[in-house]
Formats: structure tokens, C-alpha cells, sequence
């Protein structure tokens, strides 16, 4: 599977309270949403766009276990999030509520600008941006599969629908 | 060559060729949620995914957050709680006995080798018995309850080595303040962490639990402490007829030598002295004495990390015959009924109440700032709790310190933060 999109750029430790800040934790999830990384880019929530891609430095999404974390990002429509590393919550929330996070330790970010077009190959765990390209981490079949179903309660959702239908 | 992490992941997943970083599903031995946890995010993802809960008896349902049920939303979420344990038939429902963290073990329900998850971060607690315990969020946790399954990532076994004994005065709190004042909140990664060494000998269960509670705050998936002879011990003293995982004997969930990886620690308990985290987190930890000192308003002494039966003996030794400060509020709600009246039989509670302290119920209380009593804007409070994030405990405008349970019980009888080794000298 293969995903096109436009990149945005953030540097290292983008916290949890950045993605989700705690006082507006009490919003409803789409107003929380708008609230999304403002700490750091003013504008991302209005600009940002459906299936654009997040690349970041290192420890992406540390902090609180909060999965609104995950949930703002999805609702704002981006596709997949490429770091050096990830918190570690945060990436098991993201895998679990369908949203594609790989670790690429050897990720450059002066290598790339924002809104640069970059693919990404989610069975070879690959990023191509320009004529760069990088190694990421490749993830087993079963989490692709359950990211591509939109997360675990709708990969097990799936699986019980298929076994009604049989 | 394996860690004690890699033997239990490897029963929990029939899998015995993994290396570190790869994925495994591992079957959960037992699941624990309390009350905000529990049911109520539980029951509808259930009925949204037209599953049936894995396994009654392998989830422990122990409530300890918004307990007792002040205002209709506790209410509320009590209700549900309760008849999902009837609907259910669960077995293992602990209600407002104390915090789960604490009550888990007094019930029996661990053993070493045991595959835990738990919905609480500091679900980590049950490493001290040998268990690989972590916890997790509500979507994890609803397809725990669906498959009796979840998937892992095998994490590095780092090693924290304990030398030397600790001193006088000097707690299982402050090593773990230590670390994080050296090394900060990310310290592990979200790898596993192993506390061994000659140090853990000295520490009893309950110390042992400050250790695994509080590598949540290390930033640890997990913190474990390899069985022995006092874990043993304390195993058969609360729960007689326990079954041995696999039936092996406890001794057998060791780590092999050199079987660990990635980057080790080391806290020489002998030269440790008291410490203290200031405002707004666990990581601005320093000895206690390097830090100018606020005028606190409030004593906490409370939750699963600090008020335990052994923080409330430490507690006690500096209160004994004194008075808290006019100046100081001293709360201190116990982290089960089992503790509380083990305390009240050892006449800790009277010591407490001669010295003015006031009681709070067994819950998680303001701890998790879920109850009635909260901190207000103006408050500077020393805590024994875990986390000093700004606002948990109340208002955004409080101030939290964190400190051991001697510590606090210092800080109240002068109102200010005081080295406890330099108050007892009589016993």
C-alpha cells in the first residue's frame, strides 16, 4: 500500500499537550481538534488538508497516555505520521485507533520543506521525498491490517461481521 | 539467555524466537480496570464490536476513583459499574475498599510470570511481583476484554542496579525521585526496566511497589522486580492456595546473566539522601536540602505510591508525640482498608490523630483530583503521591512538591520542607 501527501515539518518532542492541550481536554473531540499543535503552528488546523503527512524529530507524541492525542490528528485528516521516534503510548494509541506512525531514526527534516509532496510504502516501510529517500520501520502484517481497517475496535468489528455472515 | 521479561513474554505469546523491537500477541492472564476505566468505557465498545467479555474471572474490577460518589456523575458511573458486575458475574470486584494498585495484590491475585494489563498508567505496580505488568488505554482495553489478547512490541530489559542499602530516613521514594531528577521523565524509552542488585533485598513488598508504580514516571512500559524469598513469602502470606504460573517454582522468573541491553542505571543506596521534586513534574527532583523551600499550606499523605502500610509506619516514626504547624494542613487517606486498619492495630492512626492530621477516605482521592477535596489556587502542597503535574491535584494555580512519606510528615511539623533525619533520634 502506498500513500501520497503533502508534508508538514515539526522538530523534536511535539508532547502530548501540544497535540491534545489539557485545557481543552473538556471539548468535544472536533473542537479539541481545532486546538491541535497551535502551540507551535498557529495555523495547522485551518490549513491543514485530507491524507496530509506528518514528519517530526524525535519523541513524537510523548507525554500522557490521553488517545486524543491520536484522535485530533485523525480527525484533522492526516494520513500518517513519519518521526525519528515515537512516544510509546502515543504510538500504541495511534496504531490501535487506525492511524499509520512509523519511527525513522535516520530521518533528515533539512532535507525537506513544508507542503513538499512525499510517499510512503507502508509494506516496505519506506519515505520518498524529492530524490531522498529513507528507511523506516516495517510494520507486521497484522497491525497493517488493522490500521488499514481504521483501527482494533474496527479490525474486531470486521472480523465479528465476518463471522455472522458465514 | 533470556530477562525475566523475554520468559514471560515468551509463555504469553507460545513464542520462543523473538529478539528485541519485534511483534507479539500474548495472552493476558489477568486484566484489571477500576471505575473510570472500567465498565462504563467498557460495556459500549463491547456491545459496538457484539463481543461477549473474554473471561470473567480474568478481569479484577476495583474501584477507587470517583468513590465515594459525591455527585450524580459518580453516581452515575458507581451504577453502571455495579450492574455490569452482576450482568457479568465477575468474580473479582473489589468495590471502595482502597486503590487498586494496592488492593490487586492484598487479594491474591498476582503471582510471578503473570501477563498483566491493567487500565491505569501505574498499572506497572504489579512488576514488584514478578509479573510483566503495564497499562493501557480504553481501546486496548476493550480488545483485552474481547479476545483475551493484545499485542506487544518486545522491549529492551534495562537494568537498574540498586547498591548498598538505604540509610536512615531514606526511601524507596527517593530513588525513584532520584532517577528522575537524573535522568527525567523518558528516561526508559517505554523499554522495560528491571530493578535488581544487592538494594532490593533490603526493600520490603510494599517499598518494592513505590519502585514499579513510579517507573510510569521514568517513562517505563513496565518496571519488574525478579521474585524472591520475600516475595515469596508475602505471596503465601495473601494468598495460600495461589497457583504457580506454568507451576514453576518462583525462583524460576530470573534473568539470565547478560541478558539485558540497551543503557543501564545505577543508585548507590548508601550515599542516597532524602529528595524532592518541585512544580510541575517528577523530573525536577533534587536533594531535599538543595532546594529552597515554599511555606506549604497542605501535607499529603495518600495514593497507591505513598500511603501504603509501610509509608504510613514512616509517617508516623516523625509525627510521634508532635504537633503539626499552625500554619499547615495535614490529610492523609490511606491506600487501602487493609492498610488503614493494620495501621489503626499498630496505633499509627492515633498517632496521627494527636498530631492533628485529618483523614480522608481510602480512595485515590486528591491524588487524581477526581474527588471533593481538591487544592485551591493558593495552595503549596508537600505530597507523597507520584505526579506533580500543574493542576492534577486541583486548581491550575496549586503548587505540588513531591517527596517520601517521612518527608511530608517533616514538612508538616514545621511547615516547611525539613530533612527528616534531622527530627527523630528516639526511635
Amino acid at each position: 500500500m502506498k500513500l501520497v501527501g503533502r508534508a508538514w515539518v515539526f522538530g523534536d518532542g511535539i508532547d502530548t499537550d501540544v497535540l491534545a492541550p489539557g485545557r481543552y481536554m473538556s471539548l468535544s473531540p472536533r473542537e479539541l481538534a481545532d486546538h491541535c499543535l497551535e502551540a507551535v503552528r498557529a495555523d495547522f488546523a485551518s490549513n491543514v488538508e485530507t491524507g496530509d503527512v506528518i514528519l517530526a524529530g524525535e519523541n513524537f507524541g510523548i507525554g500522557s497516555s490521553r488517545e486524543q492525542a491520536v484522535e485530533s490528528l485523525k480527525i484533522l485528516g492526516i494520513s500518517a505520521v513519519v518521526a525519528k521516534s515515537f512516544g510509546g503510548i502515543f504510538q500504541r494509541n495511534a496504531f490501535n485507533l487506525g492511524l499509520m506512525c512509523l519511527s525513522c531514526p535516520t530521518l533528515d527534516l533539512s532535507n525537506l520543506r513544508e507542503f513538499d509532496l512525499v510517499e510512503l510504502h507502508m509494506k516496505a516501510g519506506v519515505l520518498h521525498a524529492g530524490k531522498h529517500s529513507w528507511d523506516c520501520e516495517k510494520l507486521p502484517e497484522f497491525l497493517r491490517n488493522m490500521i488499514n481497517d481504521g483501527g482494533l475496535i474496527a479490525h474486531l468489528n470486521k472480523q465479528s461481521n465476518a463471522k455472522e455472515d458465514k | 539467555m533470556f530477562s525475566i521479561v523475554e520468559k514471560i513474554l515468551s509463555r504469553a505469546s507460545g513464542q520462543t524466537n523473538f529478539a528485541v523491537d519485534e511483534y507479539l500477541s500474548c495472552k493476558v492472564d489477568l486484566a484489571m480496570v477500576h471505575d473510570s476505566s472500567g465498565p462504563r468505557r467498557l460495556a459500549p465498545k463491547l456491545a459496538e464490536m457484539k463481543r461477549k467479555l473474554f473471561d470473567k474471572d480474568r478481569l479484577a474490577i476495583i474501584t477507587d476513583h470517583f468513590v465515594p460518589a459525591h455527585d450524580e456523575a459518580s453516581q452515575k458511573i458507581k451504577r453502571v459499574t455495579e450492574e455490569f458486575v452482576h450482568r457479568e458475574n465477575i468474580r473479582h470486584f473489589y468495590p471502595e475498599e482502597g486503590i487498586c494498585h494496592v488492593v490487586l495484590p492484598q487479594k491474591g491475585l498476582l503471582s510471578p510470570g503473570m501477563f498483566f494489563v491493567g487500565g491505569d498508567s501505574h498499572s506497572t505496580t504489579a512488576g514488584a511481583f514478578g509479573c510483566y505488568a503495564f497499562g493501557i488505554g480504553a481501546t486496548d482495553m476493550a480488545g483485552v476484554a474481547a479476545t483475551g489478547e493484545i499485542w506487544i512490541k518486545v522491549p529492551q530489559t534495562r537494568l537498574v542496579t540498586l547498591t548498598g542499602a538505604l540509610g536512615y530516613q531514606v526511601f524507596a521514594k527517593d530513588i525513584i525521585l532520584n532517577l528522575c531528577g537524573r535522568f527525567g521523565m523518558n528516561m526508559a524509552e517505554y523499554q522495560a526496566l528491571e530493578f535488581a542488585g544487592e538494594g532490593i533485598a533490603t526493600l520490603s513488598m510494599q517499598e518494592r511497589m513505590t519502585l514499579s508504580n513510579m517507573s510510569a514516571e521514568l517513562g517505563a512500559q513496565a518496571g519488574i522486580i525478579a521474585p524472591d524469598a520475600i516475595t515469596s513469602e508475602w505471596l503465601d502470606a495473601h494468598a495460600p492456595e495461589r497457583t504457580l504460573v506454568d507451576g514453576m517454582p518462583d525462583t524460576y522468573w530470573q534473568s539470565d546473566m547478560g541478558s539485558h541491553c540497551g543503557p543501564s542505571y545505577n543508585v548507590d543506596l548508601d550515599t542516597l539522601s532524602p529528595y524532592a521534586a518541585a512544580p510541575h513534574s517528577p523530573a525536577n527532583a533534587a536533594p531535599l536540602t538543595d532546594h529552597d523551600s515554599p511555606e506549604f499550606t497542605i501535607a499529603y499523605i495518600g495514593a497507591c505510591t505513598g500511603a501504603k502500610l509501610v509509608d504510613l509506619r514512616a509517617a508516623a516514626k516523625i509525627l510521634k508525640g508532635k504537633q503539626i504547624a499552625s500554619s499547615i494542613r495535614l490529610l492523609i487517606a490511606p491506600a487501602s482498608l487493609a492498610d488503614q486498619q493494620a495501621a489503626r492495630d499498630e496505633g499509627l492512626m492515633q498517632i496521627f490523630e494527636e498530631a492533628g492530621a485529618r483523614f480522608l477516605p481510602t480512595t485515590c482521592g486528591m491524588c487524581a483530583g477526581y474527588g471533593v477535596d481538591r487544592l485551591g489556587a493558593e495552595d503549596i502542597c508537600i505530597s507523597s503521591t507520584a505526579r506533580n503535574f500543574k493542576g492534577r491535584m486541583g486548581d491550575a494555580g496549586s503548587q505540588v512538591w513531591l517527596a517520601s512519606p517521612a518527608s511530608v510528615a517533616a514538612a508538616a511539623l514545621t511547615g516547611k520542607l525539613t530533612d527528616p533525619r534531622h527530627l527523630v533520634s528516639d526511635i
